[in-house]
């Protein structure tokens, strides 16, 4: 095709001809990412075997052995209740929350401006260096919240050590440093939102409860699924944060499907284990992120349409 | 809206002051410890008042803290170095490969072109040790392992499917008559990307890199699995004070004041722009 299509008669020297130009633009971002691919099909292949890097000798093809195993394995099943139970609380939260905070910052006043400019520096810090701040806060002999709950009569609150309130440390963690997030998407919506229901709605006398739940939830809906959709495919995966704070401890309170085969793979070295429990996690991630793409795409048009 | 009552606007108000402070403490916070001594910082109940000491800044950037029981090496500076490497050399090749890909996907439909874009937006949603684990063993092979090249390659992963989708986006949005128009006066189409293209599309392009650099900047899990002390970036290398003994807290802290301020700071220089690079393009800010 190339070789056809390159001899078409163009007046001078150096001339791509137009249908391979295209491909030509994008083989070097293909090529490094074909690179990419290719590990994870040996990550396929892994969670086929048995395979510890501690004896390499008894490396050999079990089939579907590590996947079966997962079914009486209720150190998976504690894998994935926490995962998803992390994955929904955090989002759930981050999603009230975040709608919340972007109502109250609608309005356009250099204030509120001011305020979501600054909320966005939570976000911006790297989950794992947030994590550590908060370590630092809820160190059991100096820090500022173990303090701080001992004065509201949590003696001893233990945050990310104990496993009673690890979880809840953690999603708190989650919580301050991707709730701006889903406000930022929020808030660009709500103000891009027409303006003329509510004028009407406002000329009617119609109750602000009505209004919020039959103009202003409906016309958010895209915004709201999309920002769900990406906080989700994120949070399932959720290694940072929790890896900082707790490294998937105390004991395996924490252990969530990237954390349980970072832990799987460089500690007991059981690279099938970890590759089959990354492929469930992708498997997950596929689905949630089809139905991602779709919301996405459609938000996407309407953006570049208004343009 | 006009006619809110004086309730309203209290609860509103109140709202907001805890909305500013549960997001804002935090960071005041560090800053504060940052400046204390190990003595004040243990002091109970924690001091609001204190007397500023840059000691902790000072062992952090001539890497010796000196303490009564000798001197100890600090390496964070040189952490810090590789995250300004790391990030800068990765969003630099990820403009490279990105931005003539985000132009032809913007402009020409051609076979298969959406299928390609799709599967590097979805290296953004994939499980980051799903490629990273196998990766450890074929890098060890091919000598890649604990280099500044086989680190910049795997942050590819965050940088190019930001790239792409951001300035395709940009793209999209320059008429296509404009070029056109250039075409017909008889110019290349490289003369067109180049004089007319790239030039329009230039802030999405700036705010895109921008962008990337941030997350290149705050990846932590990459560098942890492939990266051993000497190339590690400010992420895992602030993480492993916490564990190496005689580092104080008003050093951690420090620590991650200067890991966090250049990420703060373009964000603030950024901010336009920013809400349309986290939607990967599909929200206007």
């Amino acid at each position: 095709m190339t070789a056809a299509t390159m001899q078409r008669n163009r007046p001078s020297g150096f001339r791509i001809s137009k249908r391979v130009l295209p491909y030509v633009l994008s083989l070097p971002a293909l090529l490094v990412c074909i690179g990419i691919l290719i590990p994870f099909f040996t990550s396929v292949v892994y969670s086929f075997q048995r395979y510890r890097l501690s004896q390499p000798w008894a490396r050999q093809f079990n089939w579907g052995d590590n996947y079966i195993s997962f079914f009486t394995d209720p150190r998976f099943w504690n894998t994935l209740e926490i995962s998803l139970l992390y994955a929904g609380i955090t989002v759930l939260l981050e999603l009230l929350l975040g709608l919340g905070i972007a109502m109250l910052l609608q309005k356009r006043s250099t204030l509120n401006n001011f305020i979501s400019i600054m909320l966005l520096m939570p976000l911006m810090t790297a989950p794992a260096l947030a994590a550590l701040m908060w370590k630092l806060m809820t160190n059991p002999g100096f820090g500022v919240l173990s303090y701080l709950a001992s004065l509201i009569g949590l003696q001893d609150f233990r945050w990310a050590s104990s496993p009673s309130t690890a979880l809840f440390t953690v999603v708190l963690v989650d919580i301050w440093v991707y709730t701006p997030f889903i406000m930022i998407l929020l808030l660009a919506g709500l103000r891009s939102l027409p303006t003329q229901p509510f004028e009407a709605a406002a000329l009617d006398g119609v109750p602000r409860t009505f209004v919020f739940f039959r103009i202003t939830l409906p016309m958010l809906t895209p915004y709201i699924l999309t920002a769900t959709l990406f906080r989700l495919l994120d949070s399932i995966q959720q290694f940072d944060i929790i890896y900082a704070m707790t490294q998937g401890g105390p004991g395996d309170t924490l252990t969530v499907f990237q954390v349980e085969a970072y832990l799987n793979f460089f500690q007991s070295t059981n690279v099938g284990r970890s590759a089959a429990l990354m492929i469930i996690l992708w498997a997950i991630t596929y689905f949630l992120s089809n139905i991602f793409i779709k919301n996405w795409l459609r938000l996407r048009e309407r953006a570049r349409g208004q343009a | 809206m006009e006619h809110t009552s004086l309730l309203e606007r209290i609860l509103r108000g109140a709202a907001l002051t805890l909305v500013v402070i549960f997001f804002m403490f935090p960071i005041v916070w560090i800053l504060m410890m940052s400046f204390q001594t190990n003595e004040t910082i243990l002091r109970i109940p924690p001091q609001l008042v204190f007397k500023p000491t840059l000691a902790n800044y000072t062992a952090l950037i001539t890497g010796k803290l000196t303490t009564a029981a000798g001197t100890l090496d600090i390496a964070f500076m040189r952490n810090l170095w590789n995250s300004v490497f790391l990030s800068v050399t990765s969003v630099a090749v990820a403009l490279l490969l990105g931005v003539p890909a985000a132009y032809a996907f913007a402009r020409h439909k051609f076979r298969g072109s959406e299928d390609i874009a799709f599967t590097l937006l979805s290296f953004r949603f994939a499980p980051a040790l799903l490629v990273l684990l196998p990766l450890t063993l074929y890098f060890q092979k091919l000598g890649l392992a604990n280099t500044y090249i086989g680190l910049i390659w795997v942050y590819q992963l965050i940088c190019l499917p930001l790239i792409l989708w951001i300035v395709r986006g940009y793209f999209e949005d320059i008429p296509a008559d404009i070029e056109y128009a250039y075409r017909i006066a008889g110019h290349s189409w490289f003369a067109t990307f180049r004089k007319i293209a790239l030039p329009l599309a230039g802030p999405g392009i700036a705010a895109a890199g921008l962008l990337a650099f941030i997350f290149a900047w705050n990846n932590f899990i990459f560098a942890l699995v492939l990266a051993s002390a000497d190339k590690q970036p400010v992420t895992v290398g602030a993480l492993a004070f916490i564990t190496s003994s005689g580092i104080q807290y008003g050093q951690i802290s420090a620590a991650i004041v200067l890991s966090i301020t250049p990420t703060l700071a373009l964000a603030l220089y950024a901010q336009r722009y920013l809400v349309e690079g986290l939607s990967l393009g599909a929200v206007k800010g």
